[in-house]
């Protein structure tokens, strides 16, 4: 007998699994919602905006609202997975592909050409899609849409009603009810409202950048731009307050934080793309790839992409250093010399003190990162990077047709190949068909630092319940970072991966109690050992001596 | 180089072959009729139910096995010839071998009821039988009804499956309340609630009679004994237990009783020929464990010591204090030492149950000298480490009671019950 032969269960839809009438009506009332919205993109001028743009995000909420609670409250509490693999929308069957094509043609559209959304060119007033939600824009910021309007409102609403949607799931499950409050207010509050708000506070001699605090460098790649950290700057006290918070952030806040309680408290609690990923995305979490290549592939990406971020910034900084330092307070070699230094001394500690925890490749492969990016910053030293001219369209299919300078041209290959393409279009587009992490996976720099601190300093682990796993394989299932976790479980071993994100939800789902997400002293924590309780000591003795 | 095949590509043949490869380097061969690759078979229920596909049943990618030197044979093993020692294939073709493991697993008890072998009736073990539930009930317009007879953990777990596909499941049960032979009363009566909730036709004290065929020989209905009522169907899982599945070795030299007799070296009366796992049958029972333990990390025990011995090390099979797991429908349910379902002589039970008819414990004591013996748990998750330690450090039950906190394993910000269950544990030692 063939192993494939699953594939026809799979194919075979079990009848059971059709959503009830009260769910028909539910996705009905959601479709009209979302169908007002199409209708403005064809351009299809509504009379008033307001009333219409209201009239979809409610229909598109109480539908969602309706369907959930029809999904989930009718059953008592417990793991609602029946038929995820049977569906076709999270098994990568035609809708779940179609809704992936769908939303990379967005993300497109919404990078690329957002006059097809209607933005308006040069002061031009807004058409379609984004004019249906100037007035929610004046509302709030006192000025008319963005496509990036449009896109945050939609993306807070998906975080709020798929956030909804999955504390019912889990409503047996505190955890995961608190962390998902947590980024349903971070993405409201500080994603949304309250840098809508700040916009409130611009004038004509003060302007602060739009600036949502929780979004740190290096996710946020723009961070220390010559324009923004300008803009701060000008802003006096409270701007150069919000510069200094974004770099104690980074140095400080986040790796005690890290130290505390694993990178969870960033990635699952706070994050924005952590949070759609975890609300919207949560039906997807089972397509990630937990092959040994797809790990191999994902350590030698994500590292890249940190090192290829660091690289930019510093090009980026060093440059605008190099032509006006007066204005700063570092000089372009003070900077450099002092990164290197940094980097060179985090290195080395790494090296001398975890020299036990780390294999043969992880020290060859950060022993080669930390070389590539010395080379660079030697190179940046003795070259005035703002000199080398490069044009754009090379590396972005001709999209982008400018000349840059080689800081202009790195970081605008970054905006283009990482900043959109990847934590957008694969990102997110591609939920349907990858996952709904890929981009926390194998794209996002912050995910790495804060994972390589996870890994090597910090309190955080999964711990493994003795001799209790089955080896089922549900945790590995579901985990959205593709960690095979019952790789780890079956042998009594804790999880300590930097990949983790501390979602969870391996534990909700595990039948047998096997595993728990904790802070504990850093002693012990990582245990390489086959430690299976019930054994007779000694036999675990020599199992252990290998 | 020497030659060991297995029998077998179960958890315990699998956890043999793996460390005895880690050990040395002989020649390592794992025989099965089931699948290519090993499996979890404790994972079924979930592929029928839609959480998982087959293949993420599967522990190790399927290049494992090349990589670590284990060759996989696909072949029903029909007789060990033990002189020559040589394995004959229903295949037609054999297999030499110096040292051979029996890992055979277990297959699903059949009473002899008129009926049961009818297309449609099922056990729930091999993923063949996977494969014919998905045949048979594929949805509710196929199977209108099914019936489950026998009331043990795979039972519930057969329903749980239909349930999943809103087949309605009718599930008799010989004892008087659900898995009660095993769970104390307080407990045992929680599940049967529990699993009518879910609208599972639970019948108490009932035995199947006969199963009745249609024209097509597929089953039509049940007849039940104690009332003669016939309940119409289209499916019928028998999950009344297992037993060791070693028909193929009645007619060898190799020793038998219910199993495959082994001592505690796992050796068979036969040299060079072991056996482990659910299908192997100790003298006498280790400990208060039974002399056949059909659990899954029995069976991986049993693996890593006779891998040592194998590889000259010879050591006994020693499993450590009692532990088990399994779920009911959504109530999570662990067991450390031993509780039993009645107390035995100089024993006494606590009993804790929550308002909202989900969680419970039981504490099993010993009442001359206070020992802590086990304990149930339902809805709680428990820590193994600390209650395999204070099993060893033979702690006294209030010293348990008072530190209950300290083994709680549930998810972080759950709300916890130690309080009120040490309160109710001081009531009752009042009042007692
Ligand atoms: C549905 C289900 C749920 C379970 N859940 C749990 C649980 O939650 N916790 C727990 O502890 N235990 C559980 N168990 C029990 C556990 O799965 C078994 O104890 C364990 O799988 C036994 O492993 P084994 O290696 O001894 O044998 P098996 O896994 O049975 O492997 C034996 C293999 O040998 C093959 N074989 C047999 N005879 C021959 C032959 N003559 N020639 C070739 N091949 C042959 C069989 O086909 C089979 O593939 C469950 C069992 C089932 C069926
Ligand atoms: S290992 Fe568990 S907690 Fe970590 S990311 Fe995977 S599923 Fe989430
Ligand atoms: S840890 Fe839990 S979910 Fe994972 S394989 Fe083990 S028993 Fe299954």
């Amino acid at each position: 007998m063939s192993n494939k032969l699953d594939q026809s269960m799979s194919l075979a839809k079990p009848d059971a699994l059709d959503i009830t009438n009260k769910q028909k009506i539910a996705l009905s009332i959601g479709l009209i919602g979302l169908f007002i919205l199409v209708l403005a993109f064809f351009n299809v001028n509504f009379p008033n905006k307001g009333l219409f743009l209201t009239l979809s995000l409610s229909l598109i909420v109480i539908g969602t609202i309706i369907y959930a609670r029809e999904a989930y409250l009718t059953k008592l509490e417990g793991i609602k997975n029946d038929g995820v693999w049977f569906k076709s929308i999270s098994s990568r069957g035609i809708l779940g592909w179609s809704l992936g094509i769908f939303l990379t043609l967005f993300y497109i559209v919404l990078y690329f050409f957002p006059i097809y959304l209607g933005l308006g060119k040069d002061g031009a007033v807004n058409t379609g899609l984004i004019a249906l939600f100037d007035p929610l824009s004046n509302l709030l910021s006192g000025n008319n849409a963005s496509q990036w309007f449009v896109y945050g409102t939609l993306y807070t609403v998906a975080i709020l009603v798929f956030g909804y949607k999955f504390m019912l799931k889990y409503r047996h499950n505190r955890y995961q009810q608190l962390r998902t409050a947590s980024v349903m207010f971070f993405q409201t509050a500080f994603a949304f409202v309250i840098p809508e708000l700040m916009a409130r506070l611009n004038s004509d001699d003060f302007s602060l950048p739009y600036n949502d605090l929780k979004n740190m460098w290096p996710l946020n790649y723009y961070a220390f731009d010559q324009w923004r950290v300008d803009q701060f700057i000008n802003a006096q006290t409270i701007g150069l307050f919000f510069l200094i918070l974004g770099v104690v952030m980074v140095f400080v806040i986040s790796p005690y934080l890290t130290y505390k309680y694993g990178k969870r408290w960033y990635c699952s609690w706070v994050c924005g793309c952590g949070g759609l990923a975890e609300t919207a995305g949560d039906s997807f979490r089972q397509l990630s790839d937990k092959g040994i290549k797809a790990w191999k592939f994902e350590r030698w990406m994500i590292n890249s992409i940190l090192v290829f971020s660091v690289v930019m910034t510093v090009a980026v900084i060093s440059t605008f250093l190099g032509y006006d330092s007066e204005k700063y307070w570092f000089t372009k070699s003070v900077f450099l010399i002092s990164i290197g230094i940094f980097l060179t001394l985090l290195f080395a500690g790494i090296m001398y003190y975890k020299r036990n925890e780390l294999n043969k490749s992880a020290i060859k492969g950060a022993t080669g990162y930390f070389t590539l990016t010395i080379v660079f910053l030697v190179f940046f030293s003795f070259f005035d990077l703002s000199q080398i001219k490069i044009n754009a369209s090379y590396f972005s299919f001709g999209l982008n047709q400018n000349t840059y300078a080689f800081d202009g041209a790195l970081r605008s290959f970054y905006g283009f190949g990482i900043g959109s393409i990847f934590s957008g279009v694969i990102g997110t587009g591609f939920y349907p068909i990858l996952g709904n992490r890929t981009w926390c996976r194998m794209g996002c720099p912050m995910a790495t630092i804060m994972g390589i601190q996870q890994r090597l300093f910090s309190k955080f682990r999964i711990t493994t319940n003795g001799g209790q796993c089955i080896s089922c394989g549900n945790c590995s299932n579901s985990c959205e970072m593709g960690i095979d976790v019952r790789a780890y479980a079956q042998k009594g071993e804790n999880i300590v991966r930097s990949s983790c994100v501390g979602c969870g939800v391996c534990s909700a789902v595990c039948p047998r109690g096997v595993l728990k997400l904790e802070n504990d002293s850093m002693d012990g924590r990582i245990n390489p050992t086959e430690i299976l309780l019930g054994n007779d000591v000694d036999l675990m003795d020599l199992v252990n001596k290998k | 180089m020497e030659h060991i095949a297995i029998i077998g590509n179960g958890i315990s043949g699998v956890t043999a072959a793996r460390h005895i490869r880690k050990l040395s380097d002989k020649k390592i061969t794992i025989i099965s009729a089931e699948t290519d690759y090993f499996f979890s078979r404790t994972a079924l229920m979930y592929v029928y139910m839609g959480h998982m596909k087959f293949e993420h049943t599967q522990p190790y990618e399927n290049g494992f096995w090349e990589k670590n030197r284990i060759e996989l044979k696909k072949g029903f093993v029909k007789h060990i010839d033990s002189t020559s020692k040589t394995l004959q294939f229903a295949e037609g073709d054999s297999l030499n071998y110096d040292k051979l493991i029996v890992a055979t697993g277990s297959k699903p008890n059949k009473f002899g009821w008129p009926g049961q072998d009818l297309n449609g009736v099922m056990g729930m073990y091999h993923k063949q039988d996977l494969e014919n539930l998905e045949k048979y009930a594929p949805n509710n317009k196929v199977c209108k009804h099914a019936v489950i007879v026998g009331g043990g953990l795979i039972g519930i777990e057969l329903a749980e499956m239909l349930n999943s596909r809103n087949i309605p499941v009718t599930f008799l049960v010989r004892e008087n309340s659900f898995w009660n032979g095993v769970l104390p009363k307080g407990e045992s009566e929680m599940i049967n609630r529990h699993i009518k909730n879910h609208h599972i036709d639970l019948r108490l004290g009932t035995n199947l009679k006969e199963i009745v065929s249609d024209e097509n020989g597929q089953v039509k209905s049940v007849i039940i004994q104690e009332t003669g009522e016939e309940i119409p169907c289209n499916v019928v899982g028998l999950t009344a237990g297992v037993s060791p599945n070693i028909d193929f070795i009645k007619d060898t030299q190799i020793e038998i009783g219910r199993g495959v007799k082994v001592n505690r070296y796992l050796e068979t009366n036969i040299p060079d020929i072991y056996a482990i796992g659910d299908c192997s049958e100790q003298h006498e029972g280790i400990d208060q464990r039974r002399p056949i333990e059909a659990v899954w990390y029995t069976g991986r025990m049993m693996g890593e010591t006779l891998a040592q011995t194998i590889c000259g090390n010879k050591i006994q099979y020693k499993p450590g204090h009692w532990f088990n797991s399994a779920k009911f429908l959504d109530i999570e349910y662990q067991t450390y030492g031993w509780v039993f379902a009645k107390p035995r002589e100089n024993e006494a039970h606590f009993h804790w149950k929550h308002a909202d008819d989900t969680k419970c414990l039981t504490v099993c004591y010993n009442t001359e000298t206070n020992d802590f013996l086990g304990l149930n748990t339902f809805g709680i998750r428990m820590r193994h480490e600390t209650f395999d330690t204070w099993l060893t450090e033979k702690r006294d039950v209030n010293y348990v009671m008072n530190h209950l906190h300290e083994a709680n394993f549930d998810p972080e910000f759950y709300k916890h019950f130690e309080k009120e269950i040490l309160t109710a544990y001081r009531n009752n030692l009042q009042t007692a």
